[in-house]
């Protein structure tokens, strides 16, 4: 086993997508929950 | 006298065969066990590992496969973890366990779960430095989703040759987490951040609310990383057993029976890959330091997020809910409120931590699916 830096330099790219695509995620879910909240908040529910 | 001598020597012949290797994994398992006990550290998981370390240490132990010859052990392994059965299992008793109130009452807290999975991606790139191949790196990555059944999911996924040195590792870290977190978190905090005070206001949550949730979750995750399905959808499909309100005694038995049954034999089942020859290797000293360094980079990515978010936001948040953002739960969440008790005693930070806390636990479960999808596709797989 030996210093790798050529796969340390790939390993960058791994980590980039990877922490960009779950703050995606959880900003799709975020939005969601807001949404979902609006729809279904029971203050709604009693003005019906 | 000479057939009695025959017999006595045929029954002890076995104990030529000890090598100095099996005895000092019997000290592992005697320590793993010592910790359970005494320390009380993750015991469900830690003391059957370590009897199971004994179990498969024994010279020509009939607890694992001896050439033709089966062993319970190895077809318990072969049923439950090779083909990723008993991590899922148990993650639909996890799933029955958790409340995400906290979190769909704030979830800005979501973003924490995301911020401090960075531990993964950081460690996974310095085991890539160190000359791990991709798919050894990015299974002692996954150390810090912090959630063992997500390590053992994704070391299985990628067949690691380090599977059982990384499940002791996230398993330990995971009862290390108060010893971790604090000194890491006051390292990178002032005071006066510490010192910040949130206000928790508690919010009506629809039943629709909490029913929707987890197939949400498990649909956006699934489009996303399809590799994670079974992973999110098993924790999510626990989730909604808990919130439909029908199905009280299967939550239950999920919660109790299931998870408590699956943590027996998995704890157990686990420690076939610990024999010396492939536990003791200086490659298992080097998988508990990246360990460290992942979860020490959780903590120092959901700290730093919260200070950043702090220089865009008018309502200021304590950094140190940053550091809740891992999945250890309930332990994570406990320590952050504790730290603010510290500093100032009338700070009750519990609830957005717990929010922090359960974002975490989705958080390392999406990101255990990402490192599965991205490194798959580096891999050509």
């Amino acid at each position: 086993m030996s210093i790798n830096i050529s796969a340390f330099l790939d390993s960058l790219n791994i980590m980039l997508s990877g922490m960009v695509s779950i703050f995606i995620v959880m900003l799709v879910i975020y939005g969601i929950i807001i949404l979902m909240g609006k729809v279904f908040s029971p203050k709604k529910k009693k003005s019906k | 006298m000479e057939t009695f001598l025959n017999n006595m020597g045929a029954l002890f012949e076995n104990v030529t065969n000890i090598t100095w290797q099996m005895v000092v994994m019997w000290l592992i398992g005697a320590v793993l066990i010592y910790l359970a006990i005494k320390k009380e550290m993750e015991p469900s998981l830690l003391l059957p590992m370590g009897f199971g370390v004994i179990l498969v240490n024994l010279p020509f132990s009939g607890a694992i496969t001896q050439g033709t010859e089966e062993g319970a052990l190895s077809v318990l392994f072969n049923a439950g973890i090779a083909n990723e059965l008993f991590p899922l299992l148990l993650f639909i008793g996890i799933g029955a366990m958790i409340d995400f109130g906290p979190l769909l009452s704030n979830p800005k807290m979501l973003l924490f779960g995301a911020a401090a999975q960075f531990g993964i991606f950081f460690a996974l790139s310095m085991a890539s430095l160190l000359g791990f191949e991709l798919k050894d790196a990015a299974s002692i990555g996954i150390i810090g989703a912090a959630d063992g059944p997500t390590s053992i999911f994704v070391a299985n996924f990628f067949q690691s040759n380090y599977s059982a040195a990384i499940t002791v590792a996230a398993y330990s870290y995971m009862a290390l987490v108060p010893m971790i977190q604090p000194p890491i978190i006051k390292m990178i905090t002032t005071k006066k951040e510490r010192l910040i005070r949130m206000k928790y206001t508690p919010k009506d949550i629809s039943p629709a609310v909490r029913i929707l949730f987890p197939i949400i979750v498990t649909v956006i995750a699934g489009l996303v990383a399809p590799k994670s399905v079974a992973l999110i959808g098993f924790l999510m499909f626990g989730n909604l057993i808990r919130e439909c309100g029908v199905l009280r005694s299967l939550s239950e038995t999920a919660q109790n029976i299931l998870a408590n049954l699956i943590t027996i034999f998995l704890g157990i089942t686990v420690a076939v890959n610990m024999n010396a020859e492939t536990f003791l290797r200086w490659e298992t000293i080097l998988i508990f330091i990246l360990g460290l360094i992942a979860f020490v980079f959780d903590t120092i990515g959901g700290v730093l997020f919260a200070k950043l978010l702090n220089l865009f936001s008018k309502n200021k948040i304590n950094p140190m809910i940053g550091a809740a953002g891992i999945s250890a739960f309930p332990m994570a969440s406990r320590i952050v409120h504790k730290m603010g008790r510290d500093e100032d005693p009338n700070n009750f930070l519990l609830m957005h931590a717990a929010g922090a806390n359960v974002a975490g636990q989705v958080g390392s479960v999406i990101a255990g699916g990402l490192v599965m999808t991205l490194v798959s596709a580096a891999l050509g797989m």
